[in-house]
């Protein structure tokens, strides 16, 4: 809405420069994004469906595939609670080093997903790390199980739920907040009945964007999952695993499933946004 | 007494917002807290709601000691400037909200919220969304969610002050009929003292986290305690040592009546039904008249003219203590 | 605001550290508490742990490790390809979202999709994407696989939303007056585009640049099928760390690690001072 009457105002004339622009900016994300991806898609059905069912049959992979579920699916829930419940504290409270706690929570957008993966194993770690021998005599694997794997996938999305939280309950102040505690909501009544309604929609953001990243994490997966052949092997793995053993179908199948939830996420977010600004 | 206020002080930082301010609120009158902005009367108020914590002091509401208490055991009723109403609400939702919590039977809410959607005239609007009525409206909706809870005492912050000035005077002379019907404790916050004047019973005022003068809208502007009242209830000029309101004086010319200050009259300026006739007295101050425009024609005056100022009988003054402070309180023009 | 801001990247929460807000009551204060113990558990402790698993060696073995030659050839690499990339996004970043807020066409909303796509897509994948057209059997008749090339490439497909994310929304609530102003006074459109809108451009350019190097210097998975990984060559130093850490040489991985940490902790720095600037210009 705010673009389109920009763009009027500011682009009466219809010169050439902008159709060069436009042009060029077309053309850059066609040959950086659009072709690539669409070939990825072609790969994968270069033998029509051939390749999507040799995978789907293959119970490695679907054992794989589901694991990812799992995993990203506990790893939204937990970034979800904790993201909602950190926002609130940032936005509403005063509290001594808030200021610094606000910048770490950025910290894993910019980490490396190794240096991730590594700082897991160090401390985490069974053999030698801080608190790993110690959790695994009370019988509780992290690293190179299902636990560290969750642990890297929470800490590659932390911020996500955050960072769309945080805008919109600034954005609607705690004038509502203040109001139905004056008629007599209790603290939970007034979170669940006027908090919550108020932040729906970043809280969905979040919760498709840490989707999105949580299925496709990676580096940090790999580094604490051991890779174990049906066991810790997720759906990202399976593509590096299928593609270096020269099986080239069977690692575009599997990049095509993956890709094509990515752009659904996508889709998902861009279709619902433009909602909430109505 | 309904609310008994006691040595409340409350800081924010280094600023001082209160600063041991007593004050008792009568039973079931409509009283304003009239000031500045910045003074602490909004603070006061979110005070007595529990919306802020005082830092010293005591708050009671109807003997029970609120001072500990959370907001929502106060049973008080809040309107903000701002609304605050609940986006994803409809306006009956809204309404309903404080009955909800309390749980009480479904039909009970219908009828209280029927009633009182009645009462502030939305009843048409019922299922409408607060993003679908006007800023009168949204505020009417407020003010009806507040009393469904049947509060011990009504606040309303600064209620009006963000609607334009038709709507404004419109939704002034409404709480003054509905405080006429319902009858509830109810404090509002306002900067404008026309509005306190208006629709209050009992005006508190107050400045600089102190409570400068409390008592009706005639006592204040009769008999105002000090220069601070005295300005900010009005316009005010200077006649001597002594601050006067410009419609309180009168003019005569040479030949008349040979009491008063004499002067030459300056500048005539024409606001409407109002002449403004600025005199400069032989002293050199410069005096601000207001005539009506009869009184004006009758003494046939103009630029130049010769005349002597007088202040009418019984009329208020208080003494100027420093020229400096009348820059800082509203001046003639700003209360136009 | 139609852009889809996918990517958290702008530089939100500018407001959210300001001061005010409530003390803590007793649940606050306990949900504070558990927050801090799990972030901690989570993230402080095991990012302390690289920086002490680093500094066991002293500082003359953390300097022996990083100075090694080829773990050297990795870190110059990384960070000269991401800085290579970073000035490459910040011109067609800026371009695109000027393209994208002042420009309306056909299958703008395409775009708007396509560039968050490098931030959904996992990173295996994105190097798989890109190794089907730039690689063997390319439909262009090019092959970069295995090259330096390979590495730039990767890198500015998985930081192409970062700029572009950032700079968007505040292109989108420039008061165009301001502008027309500009222009009723004389000054040509280039000038204009100068002397008005990138200045105030600018924070929103420079916190998009951070982040956008900060992935770059990070980034592993995209690089994995596309690179190669060849030592001196298209090494980067996410492969040495991982390399490290699968030779059972944790010091190591941990020495190049930390260098990478202080990379984002800069990051982190330079982003609060922006917001921080952006804040006291209101």
């Amino acid at each position: 809405m705010a673009d389109r009457s920009i763009a009027a105002r500011t682009q009466v004339g219809r010169r050439p420069g902008r159709y060069v622009l436009r042009a060029v900016v077309t053309a850059y994300l066609f040959f950086l994004v659009a072709w690539p991806l669409y070939l990825v898609g072609r790969n994968a059905f270069a033998d029509g469906f051939t390749n999507l069912n040799d995978i789907l049959g293959d119970p490695d992979v679907t054992h794989a595939l589901r694991l990812t579920v799992v995993i990203a699916v506990t790893a939204v829930v937990i970034n979800t609670v904790f993201g909602v419940g950190i926002s609130i504290l940032l936005v509403r409270y005063d509290f001594p080093g808030k200021r610094a706690l606000n910048a770490l929570l950025d910290m894993p957008l910019s980490v490396s997903p190794i240096v991730v993966g590594l700082a897991l194993i160090l401390v985490y770690g069974g053999r030698d790390g801080w608190f790993g021998p110690t959790l695994e005599a009370a019988g509780l694997q992290i690293i190179f199980a299902v636990p560290g794997m969750v642990l890297a996938t929470v800490f590659v999305a932390l911020p996500l739920v955050i960072r769309e939280v945080v805008p919109i309950l600034q954005e609607v102040g705690d004038e509502q907040e203040q109001a139905a505690r004056s008629l007599g909501a209790n603290a939970l009544q007034t979170f669940r009945r006027i908090t919550l309604p108020s932040i729906k929609w970043g809280v969905i953001y979040g919760v498709v964007l840490s989707l999105a990243r949580s299925l496709g994490e990676f580096g940090a997966v790999k580094v604490v999952s051991g890779n174990v052949l049906g066991e810790t092997r997720t759906a990202t793995l399976v593509v590096e695993e299928k593609y270096l053993n020269f099986d080239k179908g069977g690692a575009y199948a599997t990049a095509f499933l993956l890709a094509l939830v990515a752009v659904a996420c996508i889709i998902v977010v861009s279709v619902l946004r433009p909602k909430e600004d109505r | 007494m309904s609310i008994e206020i006691v040595n409340v002080g409350k800081r924010f930082g280094d600023f001082v917002a209160l600063d041991e301010v007593s004050v008792s609120i009568p039973s079931g009158r409509l009283t304003a807290l009239l000031g500045p902005s910045g003074g602490g009367k909004s603070t006061l108020l979110r005070i007595v709601a529990g919306l802020e914590r005082a830092d010293t002091g005591k708050v009671e509401i109807e003997g029970v000691d609120a001072t500990g208490l959370p907001p929502q055991k106060r049973n008080v009723g809040f309107v903000f400037q701002q609304y605050a109403a609940f986006k994803h609400l409809s306006v009956r939702r809204n309404v309903a909200f404080g009955l909800e919590i309390r749980k009480r039977p479904k039909d009970e809410i219908r009828r209280r919220v029927d009633e009182l959607l009645a009462l502030v005239h939305l009843e048409q609007f019922a299922d409408r969304l607060p993003a679908q009525l006007s800023g009168g409206q949204r505020q009417r909706m407020a003010l009806a969610r507040a009393l469904a809870v049947e509060p011990t005492v009504l606040l309303l912050d600064e209620p009006f002050g963000a609607l334009d000035a038709k709507v404004r005077k419109e939704l002034r002379d409404w709480l003054r009929r509905l405080h006429d019907e319902v009858h509830v404790t109810t404090v509002f916050v306002t900067h404008d003292q026309e509005e306190a004047l208006e629709v209050a019973d009992e005006i508190v005022v107050i400045n600089d986290g102190r409570v400068e003068q409390i008592g009706s809208p005639d006592e204040l502007y009769d008999r105002p305690a000090n220069e601070f009242v005295m300005r900010f209830l009005g316009p005010v000029t200077q006649l001597g040592d002594q601050l006067v309101r410009p419609h309180d004086l009168q003019l005569s010319t040479e030949g008349g009546d040979q009491a008063g200050l004499p002067g030459r009259v300056t500048r005539v300026t024409r606001i409407g039904f109002e002449i403004r006739v600025e005199v400069t007295a032989d002293d050199g101050q410069t005096v601000t008249v207001t005539l009506t425009r009869n009184e004006f024609l009758a003494l046939g005056i103009q630029a130049d003219s010769a005349v002597r100022i007088r202040l009418a009988p019984n009329s208020p003054t208080t003494t100027a203590t420093s020229p400096a402070q009348r820059a800082a309180a509203p001046s003639l023009a700003a209360t136009h | 605001m139609t852009s889809t801001t996918l990517v958290p990247d702008r530089p939100a929460g500018n407001r959210r550290s300001a001061p005010g807000g409530l003390p803590l009551t007793r649940v606050s204060g306990l949900g504070l508490g558990v927050a801090m113990v799990w972030f901690s558990l989570l993230v402080l402790i095991p990012l302390a742990a690289v920086a002490v698993t680093a500094s066991q060696g002293g500082w003359s073995g953390f300097w022996r490790t990083v100075t090694n030659e080829q773990t050297a050839a990795t870190i110059r690499l990384t960070v000269g390809t991401a800085l290579l990339v970073t000035l490459v996004n910040i011109v067609m970043g800026t371009l695109i979202a000027w393209v994208l807020v002042r420009d309306r066409f056909f299958g703008k909303r395409a775009l708007e999709i396509l560039i968050d796509v490098p931030f959904a897509l996992p990173t295996i994948v994105a190097g798989l994407v890109l190794l089907s057209l730039y690689g063997p059997g390319s439909p262009l008749g090019v092959n970069i696989a295995n090259t330096r090339i390979a590495v730039f490439l990767a890198f500015l497909f998985v930081t192409l939303p970062f700029i572009v994310r950032t700079v968007q929304p505040v292109l989108a609530e420039l008061d165009p007056e301001v502008e027309e102003a500009a222009a009723s006074l004389g000054s040509s459109r280039y000038t204009t585009f100068r002397r008005i809108v990138l200045p105030s451009l600018t924070p929103a350019i420079a916190a998009g640049a951070a982040l956008s190097f900060a992935r770059a210097v990070g980034e592993y998975g995209s690089l994995v099928l596309l690179s190669g990984n060849l030592p001196m060559r298209t090494e980067v130093a996410s492969v040495r760390i991982l390399s490290s850490i699968e030779n059972d040489n944790p010091d190591s991985a941990a020495a190049v690690a930390v260098v990478l940490l202080a990379i984002s902790l800069a990051v982190i720095v330079v982003l609060d001072a922006i917001q921080r600037r952006v804040m006291r210009r209101g």
